[in-house]
Parts: structure tokens; C-alpha cells; sequence
């Protein structure tokens, strides 16, 4: 069993990675000669020159000075409208060539169904550099020096780590393109070179916990875990000994400014230019949904992938809710949704794009998009394949004579019916009182005709019980085996449980895990400072590669000719989604830590008190003692008892 | 501890105590009716005070302008009703999604173990609609509720509409942090007890009911509305829940702030507060308001659609609106800034409300008497059980008094055995378990052989067994034992006092009042009653103040104390209704009332009734 686990989860890792190339490629090439990153390049470069001359100073003042830089790289593009000056590579002051890195931006909005808007912002510097190759790295351009430093001081090979306050409604949203868990994430693939895991990951955690300003601090052994198969490694390299792997969340983490402003701060234009203009923090929490993610990882340079470049990819999404920004009318526009236009695309960036998902709305009757815009892109997303109109910024054309780009988004009718994600999940607490209850996890395989598997983690911490005996797995009403179980028990104080399994879903189903648990009575010292609020499990992570809903299509001759349709092809026939579900909120019996909490403390104490003497008087028997006889009278016994005579 | 180790000194104690035990027991029990009368007494209460800081004062003004909109939904939620001839479910989820909520409907049946005549039903289908506004950046962990009951007929139609009026204006609201689920429910408390054991995946009750597709995390409070008028002159407080649980008195206290804040008339118990608390009228409205709230939960049931929350640990109340002849009208946007400041404050809740008080008895809506203040009552009642035994205990182990001529009678010298005291209790326990499972299993029998209606039937057979249980111990014990001994009932009669101290104690501390009437009528019964007092005289006060005699009079004083007095015959047919009521409310909610007086309080009175027959 292990070993079929094994081999499926290397198809997995495999599979995962080639369809987020996949999604991130094909985004990129499939442009039809929108491609303009040469027109761009130059500035970068001239940049460049200016950094590499103030290399020596401290990072705090290399990026105030990029930012001027940036500002006067605005100032000229507005007085010269385009640079065409080609930035002259031979004045790079280093005598080695200087290593590439590459900056992009882009940021995709898809109108949901409900009325809502889905932006989804993605900004990646590329750099080809090795951090780990012994020479220190100390010349930083694009990539952030911070970044670099906790990568090679804690030999990192991958980082994900998102920060999201709220929960991805997937029923009326569909699936997201990065997909988080409410609260804070965190999974870091260690070098095999790492000796101490875990006492590196504490150091990290609490690096990054600086970095972005959360409380990662509050990661340690307690709630982090060690998934043997749901979470494998996105970049390339060989390593899936999950000994170098560790997973932690926070449910509870509350994000907010204070986490947005250090991670604009990582971005090569800070935001001062580019798409970054529109995030500002109080359009940005006005929102349903808000996640900021930065994932790092190696990439192949090349086809070939002789050398490795590192990828640092920001993300944020965001989804704003029709109803709660007032007037009622169904239509969005950049300045509603972020209170600000665009008016020039990132100098540093070499491409720099929105692309408007128009996929439902081909032929224009649900709603309008203006200005126009004559480039158009296709796209595999998550398995579907998706329209999107884009505006390239780099090109002056798209800021049209008044300067600003407000791409205006106006629906026509209210009517369309979402296709219900093939892939969803539920999680909820059962039973009353506060000694037992039981975690329903409920999946459901929305596919008309297919079954696919699916890899579910649970983390649940110690101080809920899992009576792991009464574990079930149960679909259409029938027992449901899980092809591999991988479960590690809690330990007090130490550790939490961690339950890892692989179910084959069946089509058009439910399937429910339930597992009942204790609550466990925690030490007085242990209890939060708000402990009626109740203790906090973090989501359930469900992964799996789910058939696409290209290859469910029926009517896949209508556009194709024949002989083209008959075996469905293998990289549309499924894609790879991670979904997660609410976490719990749990109430532990709880102690009333107050003034009646104390007296009836206090009464008991008298009480034990009281009743230790009445209990020592109903079962003492009283008499009375007869006074010790003189010495005479018990020498005359003992004679008296030698003549066998009863004494006196 | 010295008086009691010196044995001269206890001896003295134990003889006074014995001595003046009856003089002691009757001190006490006017002491504790006095304490208990004295609750109701305003100098001697608590006013009301909000514990919980998160819902203290606050700067911002409740809102809520779509008043007309509300009622006119409300009208066509009636018309929608009419059609359907029941739940409009189709509209209902309709108008939610129009609104932006997520809806979700639950289907549910139930039969009932015998028709409910009040109701007049029997076969339970039924839906319930509800609709979920998701909190923006919330990570659904937390949820409140807002329900009102789809009732046939012309009733609580604003209510339903007032409430599709709020989920439409707190959907443009940005600042939920919990999930608001708003919840129509048919069929009152059965559909409400799907909707519960639904959302918590509980069946404690055998209920069908399909699972629900949505959820909102773990429900913090929730409020049930009942309106049945386009303008309202107050707004009544429902608090008694299931089983005499209440929910935390900051819930009232939120209620009554706002209320005050809003400036609209606010009960409880039906009763308006007065301020002439001096004078003897004012005293007594406030006793039969406290008596009122005393009966209420003692009955053990929930009056209002809220009292099934309760024991998921949700807080929750039902809030009445009352149209009488008063002049001063309230409009229907005032309810609705009052429930919209109600539902931010409860939003602003950082835990679970748990600051004040779950146990408390309200003499009015300004004002609570707290466990602490009205358990001596009960304790003064209770000591006199205790005080009882303790002089059996002495007359048991004191050496048998010594004739004229120095022999000691045999026949009090032997220990009873054990048998004699084990009997009787058993049988009045199995004369327990009869009536409690008799009835409803018999329910069919009854209805072939004699000419009566179901619900007739339990009722009558739980009577009958009643009765019947009166004439079976005294008889079996002579059986056994040819004849029980002077030791043997003071055995017996120390175990059945000792029993009911633990059961009246055990109850009272989980329902106050429900121990507390108990305590009144058994505790006279537990003392005086010996096999050496008059028969006839004695078995006629001892049924007087038998359990079922005590609903009776219950019944009439219900009636009373709301001011609707009925005749005997009236008051005979709300008796038999309520016994059908609460051996229902035992079936379809597991309230607990019933099968506490059939299998232990009955039993435990039965043994003192054997006793008075002993011979």
C-alpha cells in the first residue's frame, strides 16, 4: 500500500507542476503578438546601471533610492512618451556577467456570476542565480535582498507562504487561481543538506514572522506537520523525502495592512508604479476575500534545464462583493474596485498585462466591457479553457489620449448559471455538550461520470482527541476503503494529529470522513486569553487532479474536426486543484475565570475541610480512655496473672 | 468541630435537634417560603447591568429605513403562503437570493407519537428555508441566527417579513464579522428541531430530516421574532427554554438597553415593569411576574421557538411583538433599528457570551435575582429532609427504650431485613416505569376498547396508572413480610427521605423552579407522614399534594396569575391538554420534566404513601 502511495504521489508531484506550467505558459505564449518584452527591456537595464553603483549600501536605502529612481524613470517616459534607447550592457561595473533576472506583472479579473469580481494580481521575478553554490550573493536587483538572505541562510529550496482573511467561496466562485486557507500558511521544502530541520524551521518562522509582520512566531512543533504526500515540491529538483518538508497554518491570523505594506515592499516598484498603484489597503479591505501569497521555488532556466533560476512569485486576490459597494448597479470599473487608474506600467517590468476573463460572455450580451480592446488570449485555466481580453500597459496605445486606463466592466443581464466546481468541500463540527463531538468533512465530486481521487490532510491539534477507531469514510451511503492512510497520533503538548488518505471519490457523490474526538481539559496557564471563543482547527487540504471540464464537454466535435476528438487528449484530461475548507472553531470546556470561579474554589476548599472532620467524627468511635494503672497495681497483675487469677 | 468531638456536647446538640425537630422543620419551611416570597421584593433585587464589555455602549446609531418595504414583503409573503397552503418555499428562496444570501432549504417529517390535539397534528412534512449572509473576510467560524416561524394562518407574517427586510439591509452592510443566518421555519419548535439536529448532526429524537448544504460555523446567539401586526405597542422577553434553561441574562440585558435606548416598550412575562415597587400592588405584580417566569420554567418546555438553542449552548431568546389596546403605537422600522443595534452588538462579541448569569429569576425586566439569592429558599426546604432523618437516625441506633419490667421487647430489637425495605421501593419504582412507558404503548389498546381519541387515551391510561399505583405498595409489603415492623418503616421511611433530598437538590440545581414547587409540596408530605397518624385526614393530604394534584393546581393558579381565571371543567380539559403536552414535549424536543416525575419523583412519593399504610 505504501508503495502504491509512493508512486502516486510522485505522479502527483509531476502532474502538479507540469499543469502550473502549463497554466503559466500557456498564459504567456499563446498571446497572439502581444508578446512586447523587448520594447521594455531597456528600462530595467538602465536601472540596473545606477543600482550597481550604490551596491554597497544598506538595502534600507538602496530601495528608498529605487524608488526615486523610479519616479524619475516615470517623469522621463511621460516627457520622451518611450525610451528607445537600448541601455549599453557593456558598462555593467561587475566583470562577471551580471546575472539575469526578469520582472512581470499582471493582473487578471474575472466578473463572477453572483455579481462579484474576482482580481487576482501575480507579479514573478525570475533570477539565474545560485544560492546555494557557496559564494555569498550579495548584489541584489529585482529580487528582494530579504528574501535572498532567509533563502540561503536557511538553505530554503521552496517557500509558500500566504496570508488570507477570509474564506474562498468555491460554490459561487468557482475554483481560485491560488487557492489559500484563511488565516496563514506556511510549507518549506528544506536542501537535503539541513541537518537540524526543525530547529531551522523555528528560526524560520520566526525570520519571516519579522518579514511580513504576522505572528508565524506562533508556529512550533504544536502545529506543524509533516505531510507525506499533499504537499510535494512545485519547483524542480528530486528531493520528496518529506523529512525536509514542513506544513504549518494559523487559523486564527487576522490580516491586515501591516501585512500588505512588507510585502509591497518585496516588489521591485514598490508601490509607486506600475499595477501596484492599485492596491491600497482601503479599497483592498473592503472586500470578501483577500489573500497575499509569496511562493518561492527554483525553475529551469531553459528547455534543456542545465541551470536552475529561482522564481518568486507574489500573489494577491481579491474579491469584491457587488451589494456591500453600494449603489446597486451591476457594473465594475479599476477605479471602483481600487479607487485609482492606471497610467503606466512598471519601468522594471518586462511585461506588464490585465487580462479580463470574458470566457462566458463571447459574444457580448452579459455584459460589456469598454475600452475595447482587439488583443485576445486563450488559455487552459484549471481546467477550462478561457478567454481573456488583455491590455498590454507597455504600450502607450492602451492608456488611450486620456492617459489612464479604467477598463469598465457592464453587465447587460443578470442571467447565466455558473457550472458547479467539479470539486468542492464542507467541514463542520457535530454533537452538543463539551466532552465529545465529531469532524463531518464532506466532499463532493460534482462530474457527471468520472470518479478521481483525492488526498486529504487533516490537522487537527492535541487537545482534541481523535478516537481514530471511529473513523469512516462513507459515499452514496456505502463503506468507501482509503487506498492509503497515513495517520501520526498527537502527542500532549507536542504535537498534532496528522491524518493523511487517498479516497476515490465517485461520480456525482458525497463522500464523508467523520472521526469523533474528546476535548481534552487543558492546564489553567494553557488557556487563551479569550478561551470562550473557542480553539481553532485549521482547514482540511484536499488535493487532486480533477478531470477537466474541456474533456467533459460532449459537444467536443461542434469546433474541432473529427479526427481530432476521439481519445481525449492527456494534458487537457485533468488538472491539479487544492481546495480547502472552512476551519473549526471548537469550544474546550472551559473554566469561568472570575470572581464566582474563585468562590466556588474557595467554597469547595472549606467544604473538604468541613467534611474531612464530620467524616472523621461518623467513623471515629469514642471512648473513654481509663487512666494508665500505678506501678504497684500492674506488678500485682502480673503476679496475679501468673496464679491465673482475673486481674484487678 | 470541638461541639461535635466532645460527646457530651453533641449529645446535647443531637437531643435539642431531636427535641425540637418538628418546631426546627416548621421554622424552616416558612422561612424558606418567606425568602422565596421576599425574592420577588425590589430592595432586596439586583437591577440588571450588561457584563459583556464588547457589548457596552457604543457611539453608533442603530439604522434601519426599509419599515414599509418589510410589511409589503410581509403581505406578499402571506399571499405566497396562501397559494402554497403552507411554507411558499419557492419564493422565500427567491426573495433570499434576490437579496444576496446563500439559501438553502431543509426538508424534514416527523410523526408524532399520538396526534397533537392543540395543534391538531400528527404527520409532520414540512421545509424550512434559510438563507446565509456570508460575512465579508470571515472565515465562517462563527454564526448568529435570526429566525422567524412560518405559522399557518394570518399570523407572524410581518414577522417573516421584517426579517427578509433586515437580511436585505445588513447585506449592504461591510461590517459583519460573523455569518448571519437568517431562518424561516415551519412547523414551530419540529422544524426548528430539524433545523438544529441538522446543523449539528445530532438525532436525539428519531426526526427525518435531509442534512443541510450550508453552514455558518458555530452559532454564537440567536434571536426568534413573532409579529403578527403592522404596528405593535410593546415587545415582550421569551426566556424559559427547554428543560427551565435560560439563556445568559447579557441577552436580556441587551434587549431591555436597547428598549430603554429606543424607547419602546418592553415585557416580560407579559407584565409591563411598575415603579411603585413600595406599595403592596406593586410588590404583588412583581411576585406574580416572578411566579409566572417560576411555573413557566418548571414546566420544562420551551416557550418560545429559541428554547431548543439552548442546549447547543447558543444563546438565544424569542422576541414577542404584542398589539393591545394601548394608544402609544410602534412602528415596524423601529423593530427594525431595534433588532439592527441588537444583531451589531451581538456581531461585536469576541466570545461566547458567558460574563453574566445562566441561572436567574426576573421579578421584572430591570431587575434579577441571581442563584445566589434564591437558593437558600430551596436550601431552608431541603434542610428540613435533612433534619427529619437526622432524627430517625437517632431514634434508629438509640438503644430501645426499656419496659416496666426490664425486658427489652424482642420484636423492636430485630434489624429489619432487607427485603422489607427493598420491596417498596422497587415496586414503586416499576409502578414508575409503568406509568412512563404504559401510556404511549398502549395508546392503540386504549382506542379499540373504549370510546376515545388518541391523545385521550395516553392521557387517561397515564392517569389510570397513576391511581393504580396508589393502591399497590401498602398491599404488597404485607404480602411479603406478614406485617412490617416499627423499625422497618423508620428504615424505609430514612431511605425515602434521604432520596428525595438528593433528587430534589439534583433538580433544583438544574431547574430551580421545577425543584423548588416540588420541594413545597413534598417536603410537608416527607415530614409528617408516619403509619401512627390519622388515615383518612392523611391519605386525603398527601394525594392533595401528590404530584399530579400540584399540576393540577398549577394549572389554575397559571391561569390565574395571567388573568384569565376558567371554570373547573375548563381547567380540568387544560390539564389533561397539558399532560399530553408534556409527555410530547418528552417525545419530539427530550425534555426531561416527564420522565423525571414518572420514574423518580412519583416513586420516591409512593414510598411515603406506603408508609402512611404501613402496618
Amino acid at each position: 500500500m505504501a508503495a502504491h502511495g509512493c508512486s502516486y504521489s510522485a505522479l502527483l508531484l509531476i502532474i502538479c507542476s507540469v499543469s502550473v506550467f502549463i497554466v503559466a505558459d500557456s498564459q504567456d505564449t499563446s498571446l497572439s503578438g502581444g508578446h512586447h518584452a523587448a520594447a521594455v527591456e531597456d528600462n530595467p537595464q538602465a536601472a540596473t546601471e545606477a543600482a550597481g553603483k550604490t551596491s554597497e549600501q544598506p538595502a534600507v536605502e538602496e530601495r528608498s533610492w529605487e524608488a526615486t529612481e523610479v519616479e524619475e524613470a516615470t517623469l522621463h517616459e511621460a516627457a520622451a512618451d518611450k525610451q528607445d534607447t537600448p541601455a549599453p550592457e557593456t558598462e555593467a561595473p561587475s566583470p562577471v556577467p551580471q546575472p539575469k533576472d526578469d520582472f512581470q506583472e499582471e493582473l487578471v479579473i474575472r466578473p463572477l456570476h453572483s455579481g462579484d469580481i474576482y482580481a487576482s494580481f501575480q507579479f514573478r521575478t525570475l533570477w539565474e542565480t545560485d544560492f546555494m553554490s557557496g559564494n555569498k550573493v550579495s548584489h541584489y536587483r529585482l529580487f528582494p535582498k530579504s528574501l535572498g538572505q532567509v533563502i540561503s541562510k536557511f538553505s530554503v529550496r521552496e517557500l509558500h507562504i500566504s496570508f488570507t482573511q477570509g474564506y474562498w467561496r468555491t460554490m459561487q466562485w468557482g475554483q481560485p487561481f491560488q487557492p489559500a486557507p484563511p488565516g496563514a500558511e506556511l510549507w518549506v521544502w528544506f536542501q537535503d543538506s539541513v541537518t537540524d530541520v526543525d530547529g531551522t524551521w523555528k528560526e524560520l518562522t520566526n525570520v519571516l514572522s519579522g518579514i511580513f509582520c504576522a505572528s508565524l512566531n506562533f508556529i512550533d512543533s504544536t502545529n506543524t506537520v509533516q505531510p507525506s504526500a499533499s504537499f510535494k515540491p512545485l519547483g524542480i529538483g528530486n528531493v520528496t523525502d518529506h523529512r525536509f518538508l514542513r506544513y504549518a497554518t494559523l487559523p486564527r491570523e487576522i490580516v491586515c495592512t501591516e501585512n500588505l505594506t512588507p510585502w509591497k515592499k518585496l516588489l521591485p516598484c514598490g508601490s509607486k508604479a506600475g499595477l501596484t498603484v492599485l492596491l491600497k489597503s482601503e479599497k483592498l479591505f473592503h472586500s470578501s476575500f483577500h489573500s497575499q501569497a509569496v511562493h518561492i521555488r527554483p525553475v529551469c532556466q531553459d528547455w534543456q534545464c542545465k541551470t536552475t533560476s529561482w522564481e518568486l512569485r507574489q500573489t494577491l486576490n481579491v474579491v469584491f462583493d457587488l451589494h456591500t459597494s453600494g449603489q446597486g448597479k451591476r457594473e465594475w470599473s479599476l477605479f471602483k474596485m481600487f479607487s485609482r487608474t492606471l497610467t503606466e506600467a512598471c519601468p522594471l517590468a518586462s511585461s506588464s498585462k490585465i487580462y479580463i476573463d470574458i470566457t462566458d460572455d463571447p459574444q457580448g450580451e452579459l455584459f460589456e466591457l469598454s475600452p475595447a480592446t482587439p488583443l485576445l488570449s486563450q488559455a487552459m485555466v484549471l481546467g477550462d479553457r478561457r478567454t481573456f481580453s488583455v491590455y498590454d500597459l507597455t504600450q502607450p496605445v492602451t492608456f488611450g489620449t486620456v492617459r489612464s486606463l479604467n477598463p469598465l466592466i457592464r453587465w447587460k443581464s443578470s442571467e447565466g448559471d455558473m457550472l458547479r466546481p467539479l470539486l468542492h468541500a464542507e467541514r463542520y463540527v457535530a454533537g452538543y455538550g463539551l466532552q465529545t463531538g465529531e469532524i463531518h468533512t464532506l466532499m463532493y465530486n460534482n462530474h457527471p461520470y468520472r470518479s478521481f481521487p483525492v488526498l486529504l490532510l487533516d490537522t487537527v491539534p492535541w487537545y482534541l482527541r481523535l478516537y481514530i477507531h471511529t473513523l469512516t469514510v462513507t459515499s452514496k451511503g456505502k463503506d468507501n476503503t482509503p487506498s492509503y492512510i497515513h495517520y501520526q497520533p498527537s502527542k500532549d503538548r507536542l504535537r498534532p494529529h496528522l491524518l493523511e488518505m487517498l479516497v476515490q471519490l465517485p461520480p456525482n457523490s458525497v463522500t464523508e470522513v467523520t472521526v469523533q474526538f474528546e476535548r481534552a481539559l487543558l492546564k489553567w496557564t494553557e488557556y487563551t486569553p479569550d478561551p470562550n471563543h473557542g480553539f481553532y482547527v485549521g482547514s482540511s487540504v484536499i488535493s487532486s487532479l480533477v478531470p477537466s471540464i474541456v474533456a467533459m464537454d460532449t459537444n467536443i466535435t461542434m469546433d474541432r474536426p473529427l479526427f481530432s476528438s476521439f481519445f481525449p487528449c492527456k494534458e487537457e484530461s485533468s488538472f491539479f486543484v487544492r481546495v480547502y475548507t472552512e476551519p473549526l472553531l471548537v469550544n474546550l470546556p472551559t473554566p469561568d475565570f472570575s470572581m464566582p470561579y474563585n468562590v466556588i474554589c474557595l467554597t469547595c476548599t472549606v467544604v473538604a475541610v468541613g467534611y474531612g472532620s464530620l467524616y472523621n467524627l461518623l467513623t471515629r468511635s469514642f471512648q473513654i480512655d481509663e487512666p494508665s494503672p500505678g506501678l504497684a497495681k500492674r506488678l500485682a497483675n502480673i503476679i496475679r496473672r501468673m496464679r491465673g487469677v482475673p486481674p484487678l | 468541630m470541638g461541639l461535635l468531638s466532645d460527646p457530651n456536647r453533641r449529645r446535647a446538640l443531637i437531643s435539642l435537634l431531636t427535641r425540637l425537630n418538628a418546631p426546627i422543620c416548621v421554622v424552616c419551611y416558612m422561612a424558606g417560603v418567606a425568602w422565596f416570597m421576599g425574592l420577588a421584593f425590589e430592595p432586596f433585587t439586583l437591577r440588571t447591568y450588561m457584563s459583556e464589555n464588547a457589548m457596552g455602549s457604543t457611539m453608533v446609531e442603530e439604522r434601519f429605513p426599509a419599515g414599509e418595504r418589510a410589511l409589503t414583503t410581509g403581505r406578499e409573503f402571506a399571499a405566497h403562503k396562501k397559494k402554497a397552503g403552507g411554507m411558499p418555499v419557492d419564493w422565500l428562496v427567491k426573495t433570499m437570493q434576490s437579496h444576496g444570501l446563500e439559501v438553502f432549504t431543509q426538508r424534514f417529517s416527523r410523526t408524532l407519537p399520538f396526534p397533537d390535539e392543540n395543534k391538531e397534528r400528527y404527520m409532520v412534512k414540512g421545509t424550512n428555508v434559510y438563507g446565509i449572509l456570508r460575512a465579508p473576510r470571515a472565515s465562517r467560524t462563527e454564526a448568529l441566527v435570526l429566525s422567524a416561524p412560518c405559522t399557518p394562518g394570518d399570523n407572524n407574517n410581518q414577522a417573516v417579513g421584517l426579517l427578509l427586510g433586515l437580511a436585505q439591509y445588513f447585506r449592504s452592510q461591510v461590517f459583519w464579522a460573523k455569518d448571519i443566518i437568517f431562518l424561516v421555519n415551519e412547523h414551530d419548535l419540529i422544524g426548528m428541531q430539524a433545523w438544529l439536529e441538522g446543523y449539528h448532526h445530532t438525532n436525539t429524537t428519531g426526526m427525518d430530516w435531509s442534512p443541510l448544504q450550508g453552514r455558518g460555523g458555530s452559532i454564537q446567539a440567536a434571536l426568534s421574532l413573532e409579529l403578527s401586526s403592522d404596528v405593535i405597542t410593546s415587545l415582550d422577553l421569551v426566556l424559559e427554554g427547554l428543560n427551565g434553561q435560560l439563556p445568559n441574562l447579557d441577552l436580556v440585558n441587551l434587549f431591555y438597553a436597547f428598549c430603554q435606548k429606543i424607547g419602546v416598550l418592553c415585557t416580560t412575562q407579559g407584565k409591563l415593569q411598575r415603579n411603585d415597587w413600595d406599595s403592596v400592588s406593586g410588590y404583588s405584580h412583581a411576585v406574580q411576574t416572578m411566579m409566572l417566569m417560576v411555573m413557566k420554567q418548571a414546566s420544562g418546555r420551551s416557550w418560545g421557538d429559541h428554547g431548543l438553542f439552548l442546549r447547543y449552548h447558543i444563546e438565544a431568546a424569542t422576541i414577542k411583538g404584542i398589539n393591545s389596546f394601548r394608544p402609544y403605537k410602534t412602528d415596524i422600522t423601529t423593530i427594525g433599528r431595534l433588532m439592527e443595534g441588537m444583531y451589531r452588538k451581538l456581531n461585536n462579541l469576541l466570545e461566547r457570551l458567558h460574563q453574566s448569569y445562566f441561572f436567574y429569576l426576573m421579578p421584572s425586566l430591570s431587575h434579577f435575582v441571581s442563584i445566589g439569592y434564591y437558593m437558600p429558599a430551596f436550601g431552608l426546604l431541603a434542610v428540613i429532609l435533612l433534619l427529619r432523618a437526622l432524627d430517625l437516625w437517632v431514634q434508629l441506633t438509640a438503644p430501645p427504650p426499656r419496659t416496666e419490667d426490664g425486658v427489652v421487647d424482642p420484636e423492636q430489637m430485630s434489624s429489619p431485613g432487607v427485603l422489607s425495605v427493598l420491596t417498596p421501593l422497587v415496586i414503586s419504582h416499576l409502578t414508575g416505569v409503568a406509568l412512563y412507558t404504559l401510556p404511549i404503548r398502549f395508546q392503540e389498546m386504549a382506542v379499540e376498547h373504549f370510546p376515545v381519541s388518541e391523545t385521550e387515551a395516553v392521557v387517561l391510561t397515564a392517569i389510570a396508572v397513576y391511581t393504580a399505583g396508589l393502591a399497590l405498595p401498602h398491599n404488597t409489603n404485607r404480602l411479603l413480610s406478614g406485617g412490617g415492623t416499627e423499625q422497618g418503616w423508620k428504615v424505609l421511611k430514612l431511605v425515602a427521605v434521604l432520596y428525595l433530598a438528593v433528587l430534589l437538590g439534583c433538580t433544583a440545581l438544574i431547574n430551580f423552579s421545577l425543584g423548588f414547587i416540588l420541594a413545597i409540596t413534598l417536603v410537608p408530605v416527607a415530614a409528617f407522614v408516619t403509619p401512627h397518624v390519622p388515615k383518612f385526614l392523611s391519605a386525603f393530604v398527601m394525594i392533595i399534594l401528590s404530584p399530579a394534584c400540584t399540576l393540577l393546581f398549577s394549572v389554575f393558579f397559571f391561569q390565574e396569575l395571567q388573568e384569565m381565571p376558567i371554570s373547573f371543567l375548563d381547567g380540568w380539559m387544560l390539564y389533561l391538554s397539558v399532560i399530553s403536552q408534556g409527555i410530547l414535549d418528552h417525545c419530539l424536543y427530550g425534555s426531561l420534566v416527564y420522565p423525571l416525575i414518572a420514574l423518580l419523583v412519583y416513586p420516591c412519593w409512593l414510598i411515603f404513601w406506603n408508609i402512611l399504610f404501613w402496618k
